[in-house]
């Protein structure tokens, strides 16, 4: 064990995989001797030579198309994807290639590829280095989709995204890079995907969120315990596709009340779909709606820092929210 | 860039056949040939008559793909094909009822079990490469696989087939750079019939020919004759020996004729002008192929009757067995959306 930041988890990881298997390469823009442009690849180039650390044309189609290639014929790539911004160019590849290879072929061929990109805002990076368009992707069934906050989730999700035989986009919060740090084991810590975490137990209501917001919410919960003594549970999905129904159910059906948290604009969001499943199957455990906070309905962050701070939830937002709730 | 016309002036004995060629080979590129244009033939039968929902077709292209797909070594090679590929799906060893059950959406259908349409050839034990409908996506995958084989050492060379419409996409110009930039052992065939859908080369392209974009890569540019299907092989053999001895890519442009419409949902008297697909078919290369054997001498009236009769049980067998197989269960829906 070790503590680490979350983007020393990314790191190492990769470090441990590629050296456990010859058949993992990264390839990407920036992702050789620049190490990334967030330094995530930092010194693989130097361990695992050119062959295996591809720095590619500036074309995310090509990335992500050559990745699938490559895994045809029997590689496991990841392939980078420099911010989740520009990942339009290979929507193509993602949605009608990767996600839809083995039911395509009835199972004949698959596709294992990872996908990593950086998303999220906070950093000033204004609409086309802050977004958050997971729900583009966690609507395509054939593809699987991770967002771990926490540097030990981080590995042992990427761990199990490199072995996956399906793809797995890969999403890392660039704000959580440098500031989000835990207790992360050496080499094995596998973590299944579709599970989510329950980081605080609590029993009056229930926070489903990830990614940054998961700091937000707990910063929140701890606030409402001070001020009310509300007991707030908190769970990290971890996992944005599939969902980890039973924990989302069980957690509703205990607590009755559900706030969901996430940066990301609230229309067709994860959270839509996560409050559609408890509305179908636990209504009638429910003591109050089901609520969320999300980004702003704009259609990206702005740069000035008052706009970027209005845009995103926060612990007041949340906190807010959490009053609201708690009063039914 | 390279021309390559036709060669047939010069090859009026079978002593000069080129690349290694013997008469048994020319043959059964011919009934291959045959093969595939019959099958192509059965399946918009099949279509008119209400059985088949749906047919994409490789008529007029079969000597280009037969003849590029022969320059491969069938077993070891990868072909990541697109929707007009018939004849290389059939070298590659697909079977006539192989096809006529995907024309059905049948099960066993090998290429995806009914789940896509027609044209989109497919089988892991023959290293045919899935594909989708987006044109173009595939070229990339072609860059893929041959990216892999040169990362694991082997001499496997990956062929991977677009129309020219298909090279307007961008997945096209990314695929031709990343494969030059990385010397990889792909060659990308283009089958230039002339048309996208409905859409002339003229207004698809200001270059004359599809090879000169090459130059822009870096990399060998061909335009050959794909009604020709020795000229074909002769281009396919250097470039494929190019690409397994570690030269890098080729761009092969097979200018092709297509003598069907689109598809069998479109319909081309409302934009080709009847002369021009007629004197199209007055070029047709089956029968261009055949005379010219015969004038070799390499095939008989005899081996002709033989063939078509062979080519006409196949195509037979394979309808009475697709017809007679069972459609997939619905409950079949929901496999393999993700693997175990």
């Amino acid at each position: 064990m070790a503590t680490k930041l979350l983007i020393d988890a990314i790191r190492d990881t990769m470090f441990e995989e590629m050296r456990a298997d010859e058949r993992v390469i990264v390839m990407g823009e920036d992702v050789g001797k620049r190490g990334g442009v967030f330094r995530v690849t930092a010194g693989l180039v130097d361990e695992f030579g050119e062959n295996r650390v591809i720095d590619t044309p500036l074309a995310e189609a090509s990335i992500v198309g050559v990745a699938i290639g490559a895994a045809f014929h029997g590689l496991r790539p990841i392939a980078e994807i420099q911010f989740f911004d520009f990942i339009h160019p290979a929507m193509d590849q993602i949605l009608n290639e990767a996600a839809k290879i083995r039911y395509r072929s009835a199972g004949d061929f698959n596709c294992p590829i990872v996908i990593r990109t950086p998303y999220g805002g906070g950093v000033h990076g204004a609409l086309y280095h802050s977004q958050s368009i997971e729900a583009i992707f966690t609507r395509e069934p054939g593809l699987k989709v991770v967002a771990p906050i926490m540097p030990s989730d981080a590995h042992g999700l990427l761990k199990t995204a490199i072995h996956d035989e399906d793809p797995v986009l890969f999403l890392e919060h660039k704000k959580g890079y440098r500031l989000v740090k835990d207790e992360v084991p050496d080499n094995d810590g596998a973590i299944p995907i579709g599970k989510a975490r329950v980081v605080q137990e609590g029993s009056d209501v229930t926070i489903i969120t990830y990614g940054m917001m998961l700091l937000e919410s707990l910063a929140a919960a701890k606030k409402a315990a001070e001020k009310d003594g509300t007991s707030v549970e908190v769970i990290d999905l971890r996992t944005l596709r599939p969902l980890d129904r039973d924990a989302i159910l069980g957690s509703a059906t205990k607590t009755g009340k559900v706030l969901i948290v996430h940066e990301a604009n609230k229309i067709g969001g994860v959270g839509a779909e996560v409050a559609a499943m408890i509305a179908e199957e636990a209504f009638a455990y429910l003591d109050g709606p089901i609520m969320r906070v999300a980004g702003a309905e704009v259609p990206a962050m702005p740069y000035s820092p008052p706009l970027e701070h209005a845009y995103l939830p926060n612990q007041e937002k949340i906190g807010a929210a959490l009053d609201r709730l708690a009063a039914y | 860039m390279k021309q390559h016309d036709s060669g047939g002036a010069g090859l009026q004995t079978r002593d000069r056949l080129p690349a290694g060629l013997t008469d048994a080979d020319l043959l059964r590129m011919y009934e291959w040939m045959v093969l595939a244009r019959s099958l192509d033939e059965r399946m918009w039968l099949l279509n008119r008559g209400g059985q088949a929902a749906f047919v994409i077709s490789g008529q007029g292209h079969e000597a280009a793909q037969v003849a590029l797909a022969s320059a491969l070594q069938v077993g070891k090679d990868v072909l990541v094909p697109y929707y007009r590929d018939l004849g290389m799906a059939l070298v590659f060893g697909l079977t006539p009822r192989d096809l006529m059950l995907s024309l059905l959406g049948k099960k066993g259908d090998p290429t995806s079990q009914g789940r896509q349409m027609p044209g989109h050839f497919s089988s892991r034990r023959l290293n045919i490469i899935t594909g989708s409908s987006p044109v173009a996506t595939q070229v990339l995958h072609g860059a893929g696989v041959a990216l892999a084989a040169k990362l694991r050492g082997e001499d496997t060379v990956a062929m991977t087939c677009v129309g020219e419409g298909g090279t307007s996409e961008g997945d096209f110009h990314e695929a031709l750079n990343f494969a030059s930039i990385h010397h990889l052992p792909v060659i990308f065939v283009v089958e230039n019939n002339g048309y996208a859908i409905s859409v002339p080369q003229r207004k698809e392209m200001a270059v004359a020919s599809v090879a000169e974009r090459a130059a822009g890569y870096a990399m060998p540019g061909v335009t050959v004759d794909g009604l020709d299907p020795i000229a074909t092989y002769v281009v396919a053999r250097e470039a494929v020996d190019r690409a397994r001895s570690g030269g890098g890519p080729t761009l092969i442009e097979a200018k092709v004729h297509r003598l069907t419409p689109h598809s069998s949902d479109d319909d081309d008297r409302t934009y080709r002008p009847a002369a021009e697909l007629q004197e199209e078919r007055a070029h047709d290369p089956i029968p261009m192929f055949r005379a010219r054997l015969m004038e070799l001498g390499v095939l008989s009236e005899q081996q002709e009757k033989e063939i078509r009769d062979r080519v006409k049980a196949q195509i037979n067998d394979a309808t009475e067995f697709a017809e007679q197989a069972p459609y997939p269960d619905p409950s079949e829906l929901m496999l393999h959306v993700y693997g175990a």
